[in-house]
Protein backbone atom coordinates (compact mmCIF):
# COMPACT_ATOMS: atom_id res chain seq x y z
CA UNK A 1 0.00 0.00 0.00
CA UNK A 2 1.30 3.44 -0.95
CA UNK A 3 0.08 6.67 0.61
CA UNK A 4 0.75 9.93 -1.21
CA UNK A 5 -0.05 13.37 0.15
CA UNK A 6 -1.57 15.84 -2.33
CA UNK A 7 -2.73 18.43 0.16
CA UNK A 8 -1.60 18.88 3.75
CA UNK A 9 -2.86 22.34 4.69
CA UNK A 10 -5.75 22.89 7.07
CA UNK A 11 -8.73 25.20 6.79
CA UNK A 12 -7.69 27.34 3.82
CA UNK A 13 -5.46 26.86 0.79
CA UNK A 14 -2.31 28.84 1.57
CA UNK A 15 0.06 29.04 -1.38
CA UNK A 16 3.18 31.15 -1.03
CA UNK A 17 6.92 31.10 -0.68
CA UNK A 18 6.63 30.57 3.07
CA UNK A 19 4.53 27.39 2.65
CA UNK A 20 6.32 25.86 -0.34
CA UNK A 21 8.12 23.07 1.57
CA UNK A 22 5.06 21.56 3.26
CA UNK A 23 2.51 22.77 0.75
CA UNK A 24 -0.47 25.09 0.53
CA UNK A 25 -3.17 22.78 -0.82
CA UNK A 26 -5.89 21.55 1.50
CA UNK A 27 -6.47 17.94 2.51
CA UNK A 28 -6.18 15.23 -0.11
CA UNK A 29 -4.48 11.84 0.15
CA UNK A 30 -4.14 9.06 -2.41
CA UNK A 31 -3.98 5.44 -1.24
CA UNK A 32 -3.01 2.78 -3.76
CA UNK A 33 -3.03 -0.94 -3.23
CA UNK A 34 -0.45 -3.29 -4.68
CA UNK A 35 -2.89 -4.27 -7.44
CA UNK A 36 -3.45 -0.63 -8.37
CA UNK A 37 -6.81 0.09 -6.72
CA UNK A 38 -7.12 3.79 -5.99
CA UNK A 39 -8.72 5.36 -2.96
CA UNK A 40 -8.77 9.15 -2.60
CA UNK A 41 -9.33 10.55 0.86
CA UNK A 42 -10.84 14.03 0.97
CA UNK A 43 -11.30 16.46 -1.87
CA UNK A 44 -9.42 19.54 -0.74
CA UNK A 45 -7.64 21.65 -3.32
CA UNK A 46 -4.88 19.03 -3.58
CA UNK A 47 -7.26 16.76 -5.50
CA UNK A 48 -6.95 18.88 -8.67
CA UNK A 49 -3.39 17.77 -9.38
CA UNK A 50 -4.14 14.19 -8.33
CA UNK A 51 -6.97 14.04 -10.89
CA UNK A 52 -4.57 14.67 -13.74
CA UNK A 53 -2.55 11.57 -12.85
CA UNK A 54 -5.51 9.18 -13.04
CA UNK A 55 -5.81 8.93 -16.81
CA UNK A 56 -6.74 5.43 -17.84
CA UNK A 57 -8.55 4.35 -14.68
CA UNK A 58 -12.16 3.27 -15.12
CA UNK A 59 -13.22 3.71 -11.51
CA UNK A 60 -12.08 5.91 -8.66
CA UNK A 61 -13.41 6.03 -5.10
CA UNK A 62 -13.29 9.24 -3.06
CA UNK A 63 -14.01 9.08 0.67
CA UNK A 64 -14.86 12.36 2.38
CA UNK A 65 -14.03 12.47 6.07
CA UNK A 66 -16.51 15.33 6.51
CA UNK A 67 -18.02 18.11 4.49
CA UNK A 68 -16.19 21.21 5.69
CA UNK A 69 -15.19 23.42 2.77
CA UNK A 70 -11.45 22.70 2.91
CA UNK A 71 -12.23 19.01 2.38
CA UNK A 72 -14.59 19.36 -0.59
CA UNK A 73 -13.48 22.52 -2.37
CA UNK A 74 -11.46 20.64 -4.98
CA UNK A 75 -14.24 18.21 -5.89
CA UNK A 76 -15.53 20.28 -8.80
CA UNK A 77 -12.00 20.41 -10.24
CA UNK A 78 -11.38 16.65 -10.06
CA UNK A 79 -10.96 15.65 -13.70
CA UNK A 80 -12.41 12.10 -13.42
CA UNK A 81 -15.76 13.61 -12.37
CA UNK A 82 -16.09 15.18 -15.80
CA UNK A 83 -14.83 12.14 -17.73
CA UNK A 84 -17.50 9.83 -19.16
CA UNK A 85 -14.98 6.98 -19.20
CA UNK A 86 -14.61 7.04 -15.41
CA UNK A 87 -17.13 6.04 -12.77
CA UNK A 88 -16.51 8.11 -9.66
CA UNK A 89 -17.87 6.85 -6.36
CA UNK A 90 -18.00 9.43 -3.56
CA UNK A 91 -18.50 8.16 -0.02
CA UNK A 92 -19.34 10.58 2.75
CA UNK A 93 -20.75 10.88 6.26
CA UNK A 94 -24.51 11.22 5.85
CA UNK A 95 -27.77 9.47 6.72
CA UNK A 96 -28.22 8.28 3.13
CA UNK A 97 -26.95 8.85 -0.42
CA UNK A 98 -29.76 11.38 -0.92
CA UNK A 99 -28.72 13.19 2.22
CA UNK A 100 -25.10 13.27 1.00
CA UNK A 101 -26.28 14.65 -2.36
CA UNK A 102 -28.28 17.37 -0.63
CA UNK A 103 -25.27 18.38 1.46
CA UNK A 104 -22.84 18.43 -1.47
CA UNK A 105 -25.35 20.35 -3.58
CA UNK A 106 -25.02 23.30 -1.21
CA UNK A 107 -21.59 23.84 -2.75
CA UNK A 108 -21.90 22.18 -6.16
CA UNK A 109 -24.69 24.41 -7.48
CA UNK A 110 -25.05 28.07 -8.47
CA UNK A 111 -24.27 30.63 -7.23
CA UNK A 112 -21.28 28.99 -5.50
CA UNK A 113 -20.35 26.72 -8.43
CA UNK A 114 -21.44 26.75 -12.08
CA UNK A 115 -21.74 22.97 -12.59
CA UNK A 116 -24.58 21.16 -10.87
CA UNK A 117 -24.11 17.82 -9.16
CA UNK A 118 -26.70 16.23 -11.47
CA UNK A 119 -24.68 17.26 -14.53
CA UNK A 120 -21.67 15.14 -13.55
CA UNK A 121 -21.85 12.15 -15.90
CA UNK A 122 -20.95 9.08 -13.83
CA UNK A 123 -21.06 10.08 -10.21
CA UNK A 124 -22.32 7.55 -7.66
CA UNK A 125 -22.86 8.70 -4.07
CA UNK A 126 -22.79 6.50 -0.99
CA UNK A 127 -23.42 7.24 2.67
CA UNK A 128 -20.54 5.75 4.61
CA UNK A 129 -21.71 2.41 6.02
CA UNK A 130 -21.50 1.60 9.72
CA UNK A 131 -19.10 -1.28 9.15
CA UNK A 132 -16.05 -1.68 6.93
CA UNK A 133 -16.32 -1.75 3.15
CA UNK A 134 -13.96 -2.70 0.34
CA UNK A 135 -12.48 -0.59 -2.41
CA UNK A 136 -10.86 -3.33 -4.44
CA UNK A 137 -8.12 -4.75 -2.29
CA UNK A 138 -8.38 -1.92 0.25
CA UNK A 139 -10.54 -2.48 3.33
CA UNK A 140 -11.86 0.82 4.65
CA UNK A 141 -13.44 1.40 8.06
CA UNK A 142 -14.93 4.74 9.09
CA UNK A 143 -15.64 5.73 12.69
CA UNK A 144 -17.09 9.03 13.97
CA UNK A 145 -14.52 11.17 15.79
CA UNK A 146 -14.38 14.40 17.77
CA UNK A 147 -14.72 17.31 15.33
CA UNK A 148 -17.67 19.69 14.81
CA UNK A 149 -20.26 18.21 12.45
CA UNK A 150 -20.46 14.57 11.38
CA UNK A 151 -16.79 13.64 10.87
CA UNK A 152 -15.15 10.26 10.53
CA UNK A 153 -11.64 8.95 10.96
CA UNK A 154 -10.59 6.29 8.48
CA UNK A 155 -8.60 3.12 8.85
CA UNK A 156 -7.40 1.47 5.65
CA UNK A 157 -5.94 -2.02 5.56
CA UNK A 158 -4.45 -4.01 2.72
CA UNK A 159 -2.21 -7.04 2.65
CA UNK A 160 -1.35 -6.75 6.33
CA UNK A 161 -0.43 -3.05 6.31
CA UNK A 162 -2.58 -0.42 8.05
CA UNK A 163 -3.02 3.31 7.62
CA UNK A 164 -5.14 5.71 9.70
CA UNK A 165 -6.38 9.13 8.64
CA UNK A 166 -7.48 11.59 11.32
CA UNK A 167 -7.10 14.90 9.55
CA UNK A 168 -9.46 16.94 11.70
CA UNK A 169 -9.49 15.65 15.23
CA UNK A 170 -9.57 17.06 18.74
CA UNK A 171 -9.26 14.08 21.09
CA UNK A 172 -8.15 16.36 23.94
CA UNK A 173 -11.45 18.25 24.05
CA UNK A 174 -12.71 18.22 27.62
CA UNK A 175 -9.78 16.10 28.82
CA UNK A 176 -7.52 18.37 30.91
CA UNK A 177 -5.05 15.56 31.66
CA UNK A 178 -4.98 14.22 28.08
CA UNK A 179 -4.24 11.50 27.27
CA UNK A 180 -5.85 9.22 29.81
CA UNK A 181 -7.76 6.01 29.10
CA UNK A 182 -7.43 4.62 25.59
CA UNK A 183 -10.97 3.25 25.42
CA UNK A 184 -12.32 6.74 26.26
CA UNK A 185 -10.18 8.51 23.67
CA UNK A 186 -11.68 9.63 20.38
CA UNK A 187 -9.94 8.05 17.40
CA UNK A 188 -8.15 5.36 19.37
CA UNK A 189 -10.01 2.54 17.64
CA UNK A 190 -9.12 4.00 14.25
CA UNK A 191 -5.44 4.52 14.98
CA UNK A 192 -4.56 1.64 17.27
CA UNK A 193 -1.17 0.19 16.30
CA UNK A 194 -1.33 1.27 12.66
CA UNK A 195 1.78 1.36 10.53
CA UNK A 196 1.14 4.96 9.53
CA UNK A 197 -1.00 7.62 11.18
CA UNK A 198 -1.80 10.92 9.50
CA UNK A 199 -3.06 13.23 12.23
CA UNK A 200 -4.27 16.78 12.69
CA UNK A 201 -1.49 18.99 14.08
CA UNK A 202 -2.93 22.43 13.52
CA UNK A 203 -1.95 24.38 16.59
CA UNK A 204 0.93 24.93 18.93
CA UNK A 205 0.25 24.19 22.58
CA UNK A 206 0.25 27.95 23.23
CA UNK A 207 -2.35 28.56 20.50
CA UNK A 208 -4.67 25.75 21.54
CA UNK A 209 -6.46 27.44 24.49
CA UNK A 210 -7.88 30.08 22.12
CA UNK A 211 -9.21 27.35 19.79
CA UNK A 212 -10.71 24.79 22.16
CA UNK A 213 -13.74 23.17 20.55
CA UNK A 214 -12.74 24.11 16.99
CA UNK A 215 -12.03 20.44 16.31
CA UNK A 216 -8.24 20.45 15.98
CA UNK A 217 -5.21 19.34 17.93
CA UNK A 218 -2.18 20.97 19.42
CA UNK A 219 1.05 19.31 18.29
CA UNK A 220 1.69 18.04 21.81
CA UNK A 221 -1.71 16.33 21.80
CA UNK A 222 -0.98 14.79 18.41
CA UNK A 223 2.27 13.28 19.64
CA UNK A 224 0.67 12.08 22.87
CA UNK A 225 -2.21 10.52 20.93
CA UNK A 226 0.20 8.67 18.61
CA UNK A 227 2.04 7.32 21.64
CA UNK A 228 -1.22 6.21 23.30
CA UNK A 229 -2.35 4.46 20.11
CA UNK A 230 0.98 2.70 19.70
CA UNK A 231 1.39 3.71 16.06
CA UNK A 232 4.55 2.85 14.17
CA UNK A 233 4.95 6.15 12.36
CA UNK A 234 3.27 9.53 12.75
CA UNK A 235 2.83 12.11 10.01
CA UNK A 236 1.58 15.52 11.08
CA UNK A 237 -1.11 17.01 8.86
CA UNK A 238 -3.66 19.81 8.47
CA UNK A 239 -1.09 22.51 9.12
CA UNK A 240 -2.47 25.87 10.21
CA UNK A 241 -2.69 28.36 7.32
CA UNK A 242 -0.95 30.95 9.51
CA UNK A 243 2.07 28.68 10.04
CA UNK A 244 4.88 29.04 7.51
CA UNK A 245 7.34 26.21 6.90
CA UNK A 246 9.82 27.54 9.45
CA UNK A 247 7.07 27.86 12.06
CA UNK A 248 5.98 24.25 11.47
CA UNK A 249 9.52 22.95 11.89
CA UNK A 250 10.15 24.98 15.04
CA UNK A 251 6.82 24.09 16.67
CA UNK A 252 7.25 20.40 15.83
CA UNK A 253 10.76 20.35 17.33
CA UNK A 254 9.46 22.06 20.48
CA UNK A 255 6.61 19.56 20.87
CA UNK A 256 8.96 16.66 20.28
CA UNK A 257 11.26 17.93 23.01
CA UNK A 258 8.33 17.88 25.45
CA UNK A 259 6.67 14.61 24.41
CA UNK A 260 8.69 11.42 24.21
CA UNK A 261 7.57 9.65 21.07
CA UNK A 262 8.54 5.99 20.65
CA UNK A 263 7.93 6.01 16.90
CA UNK A 264 9.02 7.86 13.79
CA UNK A 265 7.71 11.36 13.08
CA UNK A 266 7.49 13.12 9.74
CA UNK A 267 6.04 16.53 9.05
CA UNK A 268 3.42 16.01 6.35
CA UNK A 269 4.57 17.56 3.09
CA UNK A 270 2.74 17.81 -0.20
CA UNK A 271 4.15 15.18 -2.57
CA UNK A 272 5.46 12.89 0.16
CA UNK A 273 4.96 9.18 -0.48
CA UNK A 274 4.89 6.50 2.21
CA UNK A 275 5.32 2.91 1.12
CA UNK A 276 3.81 0.49 3.61
CA UNK A 277 5.20 -2.93 2.84
CA UNK A 278 3.25 -6.06 3.63
CA UNK A 279 4.65 -7.75 6.73
CA UNK A 280 7.02 -10.65 6.08
CA UNK A 281 5.33 -14.03 6.24
CA UNK A 282 6.61 -17.39 7.38
CA UNK B 1 -9.01 -2.91 23.77
CA UNK B 2 -11.90 -1.34 21.91
CA UNK B 3 -12.92 2.29 21.99
CA UNK B 4 -16.26 3.67 23.17
CA UNK B 5 -18.44 5.38 20.56
CA UNK B 6 -17.57 9.05 20.19
CA UNK B 7 -21.02 10.09 21.45
CA UNK B 8 -20.38 8.33 24.77
CA UNK B 9 -16.91 9.85 24.98
CA UNK B 10 -18.26 13.37 24.42
CA UNK B 11 -21.15 12.76 26.83
CA UNK B 12 -18.72 11.61 29.52
CA UNK B 13 -16.57 14.69 28.96
CA UNK B 14 -19.64 16.91 29.25
CA UNK B 15 -20.78 15.05 32.37
CA UNK B 16 -17.35 15.54 33.90
CA UNK B 17 -17.80 19.30 33.59
CA UNK B 18 -21.34 19.54 35.01
CA UNK B 19 -22.65 19.85 38.56
CA UNK B 20 -25.72 17.67 37.93
CA UNK B 21 -25.53 13.95 38.73
CA UNK B 22 -25.24 12.07 35.42
CA UNK B 23 -25.28 8.33 34.75
CA UNK B 24 -24.22 6.94 31.36
CA UNK B 25 -24.96 3.54 29.82
CA UNK B 26 -24.06 1.95 26.49
CA UNK B 27 -26.46 0.55 23.89
CA UNK B 28 -26.97 -2.64 25.93
CA UNK B 29 -27.72 -0.71 29.09
CA UNK B 30 -24.35 -1.46 30.68
CA UNK B 31 -23.29 1.27 33.08
CA UNK B 32 -20.10 2.80 31.68
CA UNK B 33 -19.75 5.97 33.77
CA UNK B 34 -21.23 8.26 36.37
CA UNK B 35 -19.82 11.63 37.36
CA UNK B 36 -18.73 13.06 40.70
CA UNK B 37 -22.11 14.61 41.61
CA UNK B 38 -23.67 11.18 40.94
CA UNK B 39 -20.99 9.57 43.11
CA UNK B 40 -22.16 11.74 46.03
CA UNK B 41 -25.78 10.71 45.40
CA UNK B 42 -25.07 7.03 44.86
CA UNK B 43 -22.65 6.76 47.76
CA UNK B 44 -19.65 5.28 45.97
CA UNK B 45 -16.96 6.43 43.54
CA UNK B 46 -17.28 5.17 39.98
CA UNK B 47 -13.69 3.93 40.11
CA UNK B 48 -14.81 1.58 42.90
CA UNK B 49 -17.93 0.25 41.19
CA UNK B 50 -16.66 0.17 37.60
CA UNK B 51 -18.79 -0.90 34.68
CA UNK B 52 -21.90 -2.96 35.47
CA UNK B 53 -24.45 -4.77 33.33
CA UNK B 54 -28.01 -3.52 33.57
CA UNK B 55 -29.14 -6.45 35.70
CA UNK B 56 -26.59 -5.48 38.33
CA UNK B 57 -26.92 -1.71 38.50
CA UNK B 58 -30.71 -1.97 38.40
CA UNK B 59 -30.64 -3.83 41.72
CA UNK B 60 -27.49 -2.75 43.54
CA UNK B 61 -29.03 0.59 44.58
CA UNK B 62 -32.30 -1.17 45.48
CA UNK B 63 -34.72 1.06 43.54
CA UNK B 64 -38.14 0.97 45.15
CA UNK B 65 -41.47 2.76 45.38
CA UNK B 66 -42.30 4.93 48.38
CA UNK B 67 -43.91 1.93 50.14
CA UNK B 68 -40.76 -0.13 49.72
CA UNK B 69 -41.95 -2.28 46.80
CA UNK B 70 -38.93 -3.03 44.61
CA UNK B 71 -39.03 -1.24 41.23
CA UNK B 72 -38.50 -3.82 38.45
CA UNK B 73 -35.68 -3.11 36.05
CA UNK B 74 -38.02 -2.74 33.07
CA UNK B 75 -39.77 0.12 34.88
CA UNK B 76 -36.61 2.15 35.46
CA UNK B 77 -36.38 5.20 33.19
CA UNK B 78 -32.93 4.32 31.79
CA UNK B 79 -33.98 0.75 31.00
CA UNK B 80 -37.11 2.06 29.26
CA UNK B 81 -35.00 4.50 27.26
CA UNK B 82 -32.59 1.79 26.08
CA UNK B 83 -35.35 -0.69 25.28
CA UNK B 84 -37.66 1.76 23.52
CA UNK B 85 -35.23 4.43 22.23
CA UNK B 86 -37.26 7.22 23.78
CA UNK B 87 -36.96 9.65 26.70
CA UNK B 88 -38.38 8.45 29.99
CA UNK B 89 -38.66 9.89 33.47
CA UNK B 90 -39.72 8.78 36.90
CA UNK B 91 -39.10 9.09 40.60
CA UNK B 92 -38.32 6.38 43.12
CA UNK B 93 -36.23 5.62 46.20
CA UNK B 94 -32.77 4.18 46.24
CA UNK B 95 -30.38 3.05 48.93
CA UNK B 96 -27.06 4.78 48.35
CA UNK B 97 -24.11 2.49 48.94
CA UNK B 98 -23.15 4.53 52.00
CA UNK B 99 -26.49 3.41 53.50
CA UNK B 100 -28.44 6.62 52.93
CA UNK B 101 -31.97 6.29 51.53
CA UNK B 102 -32.66 8.92 48.85
CA UNK B 103 -35.74 9.93 46.90
CA UNK B 104 -34.61 10.72 43.35
CA UNK B 105 -36.11 11.87 40.11
CA UNK B 106 -34.52 10.56 36.92
CA UNK B 107 -34.81 11.86 33.37
CA UNK B 108 -33.28 9.56 30.76
CA UNK B 109 -32.52 10.38 27.12
CA UNK B 110 -31.40 8.08 24.33
CA UNK B 111 -28.13 8.83 22.51
CA UNK B 112 -28.85 8.15 18.85
CA UNK B 113 -26.13 8.60 16.26
CA UNK B 114 -26.74 10.60 13.07
CA UNK B 115 -27.04 7.26 11.25
CA UNK B 116 -29.96 6.30 13.55
CA UNK B 117 -27.98 3.83 15.64
CA UNK B 118 -28.59 3.77 19.39
CA UNK B 119 -25.17 4.09 21.02
CA UNK B 120 -26.31 4.52 24.62
CA UNK B 121 -28.39 6.59 26.99
CA UNK B 122 -27.83 9.24 29.61
CA UNK B 123 -29.76 9.91 32.80
CA UNK B 124 -29.81 13.08 34.84
CA UNK B 125 -30.62 12.49 38.50
CA UNK B 126 -32.16 14.89 40.95
CA UNK B 127 -32.63 14.33 44.67
CA UNK B 128 -36.13 15.24 45.81
CA UNK B 129 -36.91 16.60 49.27
CA UNK B 130 -38.01 13.68 51.42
Amino acid sequence: MKVRLWGTRGSLASPGTDTARYGGNTSCVEVRGAAGDVLVIDAGTGIRRLGRTLAGVSRVDVVLSHLHMDHIQGLGFFAPLHDRAVETHVWGPARSADDLAARLRRYLSPPLFPVRLRDLPRLVLHALPAGAFDVGELRVAAEPVCHPGFTVGLRVAADGATFAYLSDHEPALGVPDFPTRAEWTSGYGVAREVDLLLHDAQYSLAEYPDHVGWGHSALDHTLAFARLAGVKHLVTFHHDPWHGDDDIERLTAEARARIALPCGLTIGAEGAVFDLPAPARG
Amino acid sequence: MSQKPIELILMRQLADSLAMPIFLVDHEGTLVFYNEPAERLLGRRFDETGEMPVGEWATVWQPADADGTPRPVEQLPLAITVAERRPARGDFWIHALDGTPRHIEVTALPLIRVTDELVGAVAVFWELPS
